[in-house]
């Protein structure tokens, strides 16, 4: 390899580092990702250039087809659906992986078998295709159970530990097999097979509450498989860019699982959604009395209002009132009336989704407060609007040890003066938990679709 | 690969992983989506070993070539995307 190929190579990670500093400041952040763009850029033609394009009709077919699809798609998806294509997308890097891997060692097996090789080398093909299975089919689960293709509960069965762990046994000694002799072509595809098991195993027991996390953890999954590629090749651009995701990925995982008081080996193993369905806090869901409240009585209570505060959820983007959520703000605020929302970081279905949908609907990130930082002045706030959020809001958190999602941290929309919930009926949130907010004094039920109840508030407030 | 040059590249791993959380851990949560997407479209980067693989060979090239295809649609959407979320995240007002 050539100086300037690692000359290039020195300044695409410099301008990766750039890139994603810059993404700390949301005013920097768009050119953070066109310097990280930039960099990518130049890593690959560098490596164009010094492949010395033995195939370039192949090269620029493949960069072609694989620009427009990606353009397409990009351009495509709607902010709801954010989650489904960054899993699906990270799967892409991850099945990458597993091919550069499994050509690399096809070329030294079978085609040029007089290439040197070394454990290292072994060692990180067999890691590169593990890992870059199981990214590859754990995010296509991911996706199926995001886009609702196969069920979202988790999916937990007898064995199952048991299970991966034969599968992982199984790979194991695959791997020995291989590393004894590279001609063990048969127990280098059961390897590959076993990988693409592992990673559906992987994700299936995962309930849709935990979302957030799979699609963080895939994430660091993808670059982990980048970066075992790195040492496959001997390549330094590979190893630090992949291992600036892996660690980017690790750390938004700990995040969510913090954000929900759980570990990541609790939400591994699984069994959330399912397993809590009927149990904790549903008690004394019988004897609860509700409150309803109809769109005139709601709109006047906001008038009165001097300060409001809205928790949106993902129930808020599926029916898409993020819109008229935004105008109401407007409304409310024109008259003087002070409006912030209030973020858990586990609204919606990946880390920060909320924020980005409400961007889309033009409410200025500085109305976006954090929970840690706006937990406080519930108690301080005269209304608070729950659109489509459930379990976030959940008091059991705090007052009920039987509850599965005791302890996790909630934001407190019950200690303020009136709670009026918007929401479509009585049913439980994604977790499956009975919220016994609804039952508050202080807590009013508004039944109905959010988009068109909120658009009769709003109308309703335009009137008085 | 000799025994020194693993180390090196050890050496890279670790200054990166370190790196890397340094630089994540600052990140805002309102930009936490753009930043799972961008970052998702730099482990893209595979896209540079793909290049790497498609040289002469039958399976070794078309494995390359499907491999090139991929990881170009993750990093050419993954870019895409983040730009187009972040582009919503201008300044108002």
């Amino acid at each position: 390899m050539n100086i300037f190929i690692q000359l290039t190579y020195l300044a695409a990670t410099i301008l990766f580092i750039v890139g994603i500093k810059k993404l700390n400041k949301t005013q920097e952040a768009r050119r953070g990702n066109t310097i990280s763009a930039i960099a990518m850029l130049l890593a690959v033609l560098a490596t164009l250039v010094h492949s010395k394009l033995l195939n370039p009709v192949e090269i620029f077919g493949c960069l072609l087809i694989g620009s427009a699809i990606g353009l397409i798609w990009a351009r495509k998806v709607e902010m709801t659906q954010m989650p489904e294509m960054v899993a699906i997308f990270n799967g892409f890097g991850g099945i990458a992986s597993l091919l550069v891997a499994t050509s690399d060692y096809w070329t030294r097996a079978v085609e040029q078998p007089g290439l040197s090789t070394d454990m290292v080398i072994i060692v990180s093909i067999l890691l590169s295709v593990l890992i870059g299975g199981i990214t590859f089919s754990g995010s296509l689960t991911a996706y199926g159970k995001l886009s609702g293709k196969i069920n979202g509960n988790a999916i937990v069965f007898k064995g199952q530990h048991f299970l991966n762990l034969v599968f992982l046994l199984a790979a194991v000694t695959c791997g020995i097999l291989v590393s004894i002799s590279m001609d063990s072509i048969y127990a280098m595809m059961i390897m590959i097979a076993i990988s693409l098991i592992l990673g559906i195993l992987v994700v299936i027991p995962i309930g849709g509450a935990d979302m957030p996390v799979v699609i963080s953890l895939l994430n660091s999954y993808s670059g982990m498989a980048a970066c075992t590629t790195g040492f496959v090749l001997n390549n330094s651009v590979l190893i630090v860019t992949g291992a600036l995701v892996g660690a980017s990925g690790i750390i938004l995982t700990q995040i969510m699982c913090k954000a929900m008081n759980r570990s990541l080996i609790s939400v591994l193993l699984g069994g959330f959604g399912a397993t809590s369905g009927g149990t904790g806090g549903s008690g004394n869901a019988g004897d609860m009395v509700i409150k309803e409240v109809g769109v005139e009585e709601a709109a006047m209570i906001f008038d009165s209002a001097s300060s409001v505060l809205i928790v949106p959820g993902y129930g808020m983007a599926v029916a898409q009132a993020q819109h008229i959520v935004r105008e109401m703000m407007d409304l409310l605020e024109a008259r003087g009336i002070g409006v912030r929302f209030a973020i858990h970081p586990v609204a919606g279905r990946m880390p920060g989704h909320m924020n980005v949908l409400l961007a889309e609907s033009n409410v200025p990130y500085d109305k976006l407060i954090e929970m840690e930082q706006i937990n406080d002045d519930f108690a301080n706030t005269d209304v608070v609007l729950v659109v489509g959020a459930n379990d976030v809001v959940n008091p059991a958190a705090r007052t009920n040890p039987a509850s599965p999602i005791y302890e996790m941290p909630i934001l407190n929309v019950d200690k303020a003066r009136t709670v009026i919930v918007s929401k479509r009926s009585m049913a439980a949130g994604y977790a499956g938990i009975e919220n016994e907010l609804f039952g508050y004094p202080n807590c009013l039920m508004l039944f109905g679709d959010a988009k068109a109840t909120l658009t009769k508030l709003v109308g309703e407030l335009k009137e008085q | 690969m000799s025994v020194e040059n693993f180390i090196f590249l050890l050496y890279i791993l670790v200054l990166a992983s370190y790196c890397g959380f340094e630089l994540i851990a600052k990140v805002p949560p309102t930009l936490h989506t753009p930043l799972m997407s961008g970052s998702n479209a730099i482990s893209g980067i595979t896209i540079v070993g793909a290049i790497l693989c498609i040289q002469e060979g039958a399976w070794s090239k078309y494995l390359g070539m499907a491999a090139l295809v991929f990881a170009t649609i993750n990093v050419v959407g993954g870019y895409a995307v983040t730009d187009r979320m972040l582009q919503m995240f201008k300044k108002k007002k």
